[in-house]
């Protein structure tokens, strides 16, 4: 059971998923104490090939090896008895259960076979004072955030007996501070685990790892040791080609104000108020960014923009036109564009093809439909257009959009919007989970749109997207605008006291 | 007036257990994520093997005490076969489980129907099983004919429920349980075998809606016919619901619909002039009413109730 992993090796792993090469002849290996990054794009292969070593898939091809003796994993209990323990990147927690609970849940699995929930608990504590992470055992689920839910899988995997840890995007879901007392966190477990972590943040990879593998469609591209190469050296490797993220140049006169939220006040989904009498402007061709701590208004303000939710008070004109509590439809045919939170549940209808979202707004316009009568081939040819235009990667227009990855479901919905020549644009988290070529891809496009003098507000957790778009920065707390900065006042110190809540003088 | 409460409360105990039987069953296959709408099905067959035992063995008239748990064990044994063969459908075949439900109360009802007429033929009476006066407890005024004069049917299925309970939430199994039924996603990467698991609670569902039928036909109707049933299978689907997949709240929403079935019944055999069609309806509406007024509480709800699980496609 104690046994120590001394060395871990995939070797040749091939799989294929109908229609899909996911890993093909991929070799890793990590030795005892080491901390290896994967390191690649969406739909890369990583979370397969880990999928594979925890025995959750099995490999068509290729072998496992621990400590040089070839292993076969049935399923994850066989992963866990050797010592291995993954936390997904979708948590495997069941919500309507406590901590101590979905802890036991794999105990008998870990080698145990007494089911005693207060022995289970006992472990919890044990673990959670050992290695710093504080849970409270008796909290459901359901109770927690993300950030004291990654806590619980954590918790969760070393009580199973983990030695070896498997973590998949383990950030994607953090906020700012919660990733940096991650990073601490796992710097101070390395001393006793070994740990392989699949990202594609580059300052995590570098703060974290001794080896970087890379991979790219399917392949190892490329193996070394993380101190010998830089970001960029390696943000190259991952997607073949060198990425610099596009800057806005600034250097543009503003225009007429197009959007004026006014004293706006807006409930949650809780019926607590959202938004507190905020207010903000935003004119023709320029890019403001709104800076903030997840939580503090900003998806009630987009909803509420977009006619989405009830503004209790207040007014939202749009070019001069009162458009508070006006229908979606209504707002759409103003002008609105809008690129939605949740771009799976919100953006798109998942299970209608590419073409049919391209023309989810406009089918009661006319445009490509006559009479009651949609008109097929000009649907076609637009969306052909707009797939190649886009760089849209799929089958074929007829594929359903749900079966995209998350960068080209974006790039479906930022084809819709922009086609559709709006006159505002309200991009919320429009690069959240996307890999570095498609964010590149994303931020140059909405630059284009700056360009041609459209405003745009751009909601973002992430502080350098915010900074390299925008022309101006609002900084959002507790519902209201703490203060809106100019690009070159603002600093990532200043607008991060801001977002905390402190005042300036 | 006295007399006619103490009446009708009487009823309710006894005539609540098919219900409860029915819907603890049906609460262990929603915990686990499949729901069985052919629960229906499964009682009838049930009630008709429940009933053929003890009429075989005396033609009606008395037999030994051990044909009626024959009956019953034969009831429980039918039933979970049929949840093993619901399992198949819907675990290993992924079939959607409201049609598979659907097809599945259709053959049940229609076997039973069919078989009754071959081996019995018309209505045929047996003796059923008695009441057990409980010594002392009985004798209470009130309380002693309302909780402590029925038979032992009644006893076990209310002991079910604490029992049902600890099953749920004490054990290892009610984890898994609860796990495949929420998130079976989840309870995979923990080593878990969702499919057997499901399968698991689905045989446990069908025995308790086996058990449940022939406790109609053997210690309620004491005979079986085509209409024995009439939806309490439906109802017992229902009150899972309506008791948030937890046994007390379902033995309550058991007793409620009971309660406001008796009290129809009690009132038209009064004689009050009311039109019986809508005295029937009575405890329907209730329950509808019932339903749609409670909260939809997604914390307790197991989130995957009607999803099939493929570990290898994502959803």
């Amino acid at each position: 059971m104690d046994r120590r992993i001394k060395s871990l090796k995939m070797e040749h792993i091939t799989k294929t998923f109908p229609g899909v090469l996911a890993t093909d002849d991929i070799s890793i290996s990590v030795g005892e104490g080491e901390v290896l990054a994967l390191v690649g794009e969406n739909g890369a292969g990583k979370t397969t090939l880990m999928n594979i070593l925890m025995g959750l898939y099995q490999p068509d091809e290729g072998q496992i090896f621990i400590n040089d003796v070839p292993v076969h994993f049935k399923g994850p209990e066989d992963a866990f008895r050797a010592g291995l323990g993954m936390v997904h990147q979708t948590y495997m927690l069941v919500a309507n259960m406590t901590v101590t609970e979905n802890v036991a849940l794999g105990y008998r699995n870990a080698g145990e076979k007494h089911f005693d929930l207060k022995t289970v608990r006992r472990r919890i504590e044990e673990v959670s004072s050992r290695y710093g992470l504080m849970v409270n055992p008796d909290a459901y689920i359901w109770q927690l955030s993300v950030g004291e839910q990654q806590k619980v899988e954590l918790v969760k995997t070393l009580c199973l007996g983990a030695r070896f840890l498997i973590l998949d995007e383990p950030t994607s879901a953090l906020t700012p501070q919660e990733v940096d007392e991650l990073i601490v966190l796992l710097q101070r477990m390395t001393k006793e685990l070994s740990i392989i972590f699949i990202s594609h943040k580059l300052q995590e990879v570098k703060a974290l790892s001794n080896k970087v593998t890379i991979l790219r469609h399917g392949k190892v591209v490329f193996s070394g040791n993380t101190d010998d190469y830089s970001s960029q050296e390696i943000a190259a490797k991952m997607t073949g080609h060198d990425i610099v993220l596009p800057m806005n140049e600034g250097g543009k006169k503003r225009g007429e104000t197009v959007l004026s939220v006014q004293n706006a006040v807006v409930m949650s989904d809780r019926k607590t108020p959202a938004l507190n009498n905020l207010n903000l402007d935003i004119s023709a061709g320029e890019i403001v960014g709104l800076a903030g701590v997840s939580g503090n208004g900003q998806r009630e303000l987009a909803e509420a923009i977009n006619g989405l939710r009830k503004v209790e008070s207040g007014n939202i004109v749009f070019l001069g036109k009162d458009i508070t509590n006006k229908t979606p439809r209504e707002i759409i045919d103003a002008g609105m564009g809008y690129i939605p939170e949740e771009r799976n549940t919100e953006g798109i209808v998942p299970p209608f093809s590419i073409k049919e979202n391209f023309v989810l707004k406009d089918v009661s316009s006319g445009l490509f439909s006559s009479a009651c009568f949609i008109n097929g081939k000009k649907i076609d040819a637009t969306a052909e257009k707009l797939v190649k235009r886009f760089d849209v990667r799929c089958p074929g227009i007829d594929t359903a959009a749900g079966s995209l990855s998350g960068g080209n479901i974006q790039k479906v919905i930022l084809a819709r919007e922009i086609e559709r020549h709006p006159k505002f644009l309200v991009a919320v988290y429009p690069t959240r989970g996307l890999d570095m070529g498609a964010v590149e891809f994303i931020h140059s496009e909405l630059l284009k749109i700056r360009e041609s003098g459209i405003g745009i507000l751009l909601i973002s957790e992430e502080l350098d997207e915010i900074m390299n778009l925008s022309d101006r920065i609002a900084v959002i707390y507790k519902g209201s605008i703490q203060r809106v900065l100019d690009k070159k006042e603002a600093t990532r110190e200043r607008l991060g006291i801001l977002m905390a809540g402190v005042k300036e003088e | 007036m006295l007399d006619i409460i103490t009446n009708m409360l009487s009823m309710c105990i006894p005539f609540s257990v098919a219900l409860l039987l029915a819907s603890i069953g049906e609460m262990f296959n929603q915990r686990a994520g499949v729901f069985n709408l052919g629960c229906e099905g499964v009682m009838a067959m049930g009630a008709f093997v429940g009933m053929l035992i003890p009429f075989l063995a005396g033609h009606g008239g008395p037999v030994s005490e051990w044909y009626n748990v024959l009956g019953f064990v034969a009831a429980a044994l039918l039933g979970a076969l049929f949840g093993l063969f619901f399992g198949l459908i819907t675990v290993t075949f992924r079939a959607p489980q409201g049609i598979a439900g659907i097809g599945l109360q259709m053959f049940g009802v229609g076997t039973a129907g069919t078989l009754f007429r071959h081996f019995v033929g018309g209505t045929q009476s047996i003796p059923g099983i008695p009441d057990i006066e409980i010594p002392l407890l009985s004798k209470i005024p009130f309380l002693g004919d309302v909780f402590f004069s029925h038979n032992i049917m009644a006893y076990l299925a209310y002991i079910l429920v604490p029992v049902a309970w600890y099953v749920l939430f004490k054990t290892y199994w009610g984890l898994k349980v609860r796990a495949v039924g929420t998130n079976p996603r989840a309870a995979d990467s923990m080593g878990i075998n969702v499919s057997r698991t499901r399968y698991e609670a689905l045989i446990v569902g069908g025995a308790l809606a086996g058990l449940a039928g022939a406790y109609l036909s053997i210690a309620q109707a004491k005979m079986f016919s085509d209409s024995l049933i009439s939806g309490r299978g439906f109802i017992a689907v229902a009150l899972v619901y309506f008791g948030h997949w937890h046994p007390v709240q379902i033995m309550g929403g058991a007793l409620l619909f009971t309660f406001a079935q008796t009290f129809q019944t009690i009132v038209q055999s009064m004689g009050i002039s009311f039109p019986y069609e809508l005295a029937v309806m009575l405890p329907y509406v209730l329950v509808i009413v019932v339903l749609s007024f409670t909260s939809r509480n997604q914390i307790t709800a197991p989130t995957a109730l009607g999803k099939p699980f493929n570990r290898e496609i994502r959803t």
